[in-house]
């Protein structure tokens, strides 16, 4: 049988039905034109305009010139960035190190294991928000735990004090993530040769220059991958603040995200404002994702 | 024999680690069930096992009103986009390499850069057009950005290239039209691709939480998870009751987690391949 990825017989495909191929594309081709392009080209066009509600007008880049001093939004991109610094290293390396302990087929408790790890993908970033901020809150578990064990004598300000609230923020997307990130490196290690580190154990190799020297560099499309994957979502993180912290302290967890839907829905909108820090958010994720094909290509 | 028996410290240790992290995993999801059988007051108290609080925490919750429209609205807009969703995407990705083409491989080119567009950008712009369209508080509005995903397109693209070409070959010396080489070859034959799809899908569309928090603002068309999210505010917090609410609207994931976990599995890997 021929598979499909094969180079056809020449001339197999008539001018007729190549046509007709054109009417599977195409709903699919204008949906994503119509809502995902036009929208990101209003998206530049809007945040060139300036005025409140439905009162806009073409102010040129003023709306990009305020940004910096935009307290709130300067807070935002911090703390999108802290999120980003810390949060992605930290999950990927410990799905990276689950993923290969538990690809080790002699391992007892294989299977539940992995079921157990992977659990909270079942998930929605409300559902494991709401369940985060209970354990986290000053009446929640783990203050009763602490104070009940005698560790503190009163609650620890887990979502009240903003160094703590980043943190707990950064824990429930660890939670959230690590197993789902886990599959992908579990998909990518099947398809190393076994061969391959029995060799290396031969000339002697130990775990940690297997990890390195072989895993890492054969995986190194998935870790990228991932890396785009996970760097573009937390630059969008919403969920999770909105509900935990509600931006709070203050500003002191707020995101992009948060600080755009506020001011858009939550106050009188300022569309082309707003859009201009949305349209921060495509930037970044276009130079990141750039930066790192770059890096990963290379290494 | 001797080998077996003798334990190795590293061995061991690696089963601490894995126990540890399985139990940080499994932990919050036990919680939540073993809370939403409590009163507030016991979980406050850091009350860990199961309680007899379910059907007050049940009848609170249905006092409190719209979790019905909740779970109704979640399934509806979740059943209907994931159909949608997967005919338009796979006919598109089944499109691409059947009737493969210069032309069509540059469109495809094309419409993977749509994936470095993040809808957090495009948000505001796409609510004031779906206003103008006036499809706000509409299935319609909910749906329509997530019916053709290039994602999904790429997912059926992948999965079509190896479909054996005689098949469509065949079924063309038969006479079958091409829209029915897909409906009635295609499409059985990719079964398990399209339940792999579908469970992403569904969970998406299950799980979405800003779209549907600008979209669908009125009551009549709240979603479990705004609905869930909208116990947030407020002073007190009845605990009982958000982990009932928190539980309804993970389970129905949970049964398809455990029922088809390869499936979850596929589908989450999608078109990395």
């Amino acid at each position: 049988m021929t598979a499909l990825g094969a180079p056809r017989p020449r001339g197999g495909l008539d001018k007729r039905t190549a046509r007709k191929g054109w009417l599977f594309i195409l709903p699919a081709v204008l949906l994503i034109l119509a809502l995902s392009f036009y929208p990101m080209i209003q998206a530049f066009l809007l945040s060139l305009q300036k005025g409140s509600g439905n009162n806009l007008s073409y102010g040129g880049l003023s709306n990009y010139q305020r940004l910096p001093r935009d307290a709130t939004y300067v807070a935002a991109l911090g703390n999108t960035f802290y999120y980003l610094i810390i949060q992605v290293p930290i999950m990927l390396l410990l799905a990276l190190i689950l993923a290969v302990m538990l690809n080790d087929s002699k391992l007892m408790g294989r299977g539940i294991y992995r079921t157990l790890i992977f659990l909270p993908c079942a998930t929605s970033l409300v559902s494991c928000s709401m369940i985060f901020l209970q354990l986290f809150s000053n009446n929640g578990l783990l203050n009763n735990l602490f104070m009940r064990w005698g560790w503190v004598s009163e609650p620890i300000p887990f979502l009240t004090n903003a160094v703590y609230a980043r943190l707990v923020i950064i824990v429930t997307m660890l939670w959230r993530w690590t197993g789902y990130n886990m599959v992908f490196y579990l998909a990518g290690l099947q398809s190393i040769d076994h061969q391959i580190y029995e060799a290396a154990r031969i000339d002697g190799a130990s775990v940690m220059q297997q990890f390195a020297k072989i895993t890492v560099p054969l995986l190194r499309p998935i870790i990228l991958f991932t890396t785009v994957l996970s760097t573009n979502g937390t630059l969008q993180l919403f969920d999770e603040v909105r509900i935990m912290t509600a931006g709070g302290p203050g500003v002191g967890t707020a995101t992009l995200s948060w600080h755009i839907y506020r001011s858009t829905f939550e106050q009188v909108p300022r569309f082309g404002y707003a859009t201009a820090m949305a349209f921060t958010i495509f930037v970044m994720v276009a130079v990141l994702a750039f930066i790192q094909m770059k890096v990963g290509e290379r290494t | 024999m001797r080998r077996r028996l003798h334990i190795r410290p590293q061995r061991v240790l690696k089963h601490l680690f894995l126990i540890l992290v399985s139990f940080l995993s499994a932990f919050p999801f036990y919680w939540m069930l073993s809370s939403a059988t409590n009163d507030t007051a016991d979980i406050i108290l850091g009350r860990v096992l199961p309680g007899r609080h379910l059907l007050v925490n049940w009848a609170n919750l249905v006092s409190a009103g719209k979790i019905g429209t909740a779970f109704f609205n979640s399934v509806r807009n979740a059943v209907v986009l994931t159909a949608l969703s997967l005919f338009i995407s796979s006919m598109a990705g089944y499109g691409f390499v059947i009737f493969r083409d210069k032309w069509k491989n540059k469109v495809m080119g094309v419409l993977m850069l749509s994936m470095m567009i993040p809808p957090a950008a495009t948000l505001i712009p796409m609510f004031r057009m779906f206003s103008q369209l006036g499809l706000i508080n509409t299935l319609a509005g909910f749906m329509l950005p997530s019916i053709a995903t290039v994602f999904l397109i790429f997912m059926f693209r992948q999965a079509t290239q190896s479909f054996p070409y005689e098949i469509v070959q065949a079924a063309r010396i038969d006479g079958l039209g091409e829209f029915n080489i897909f409906l009635r070859m295609f499409m059985p034959i990719m079964r398990p691709t399209y339940a792999a799809a579908a469970i992403v899908t569904f969970m998406n569309a299950w799980n979405s939480y800003l779209w549907p928090l600008v979209i669908l603002q009125s009551p009549d068309q709240l979603t479990l998870p705004i609905y869930a999210g909208s116990f947030r505010g407020g002073y007190v917090l009845d605990y009982g009751l958000i982990m009932l609410v928190v539980t309804i609207s993970t389970i129905p994931m949970l049964v398809i987690f455990f029922a088809l976990q390869r499936s979850f599995v596929v589908g989450i890997l999608g078109s990395v391949k």
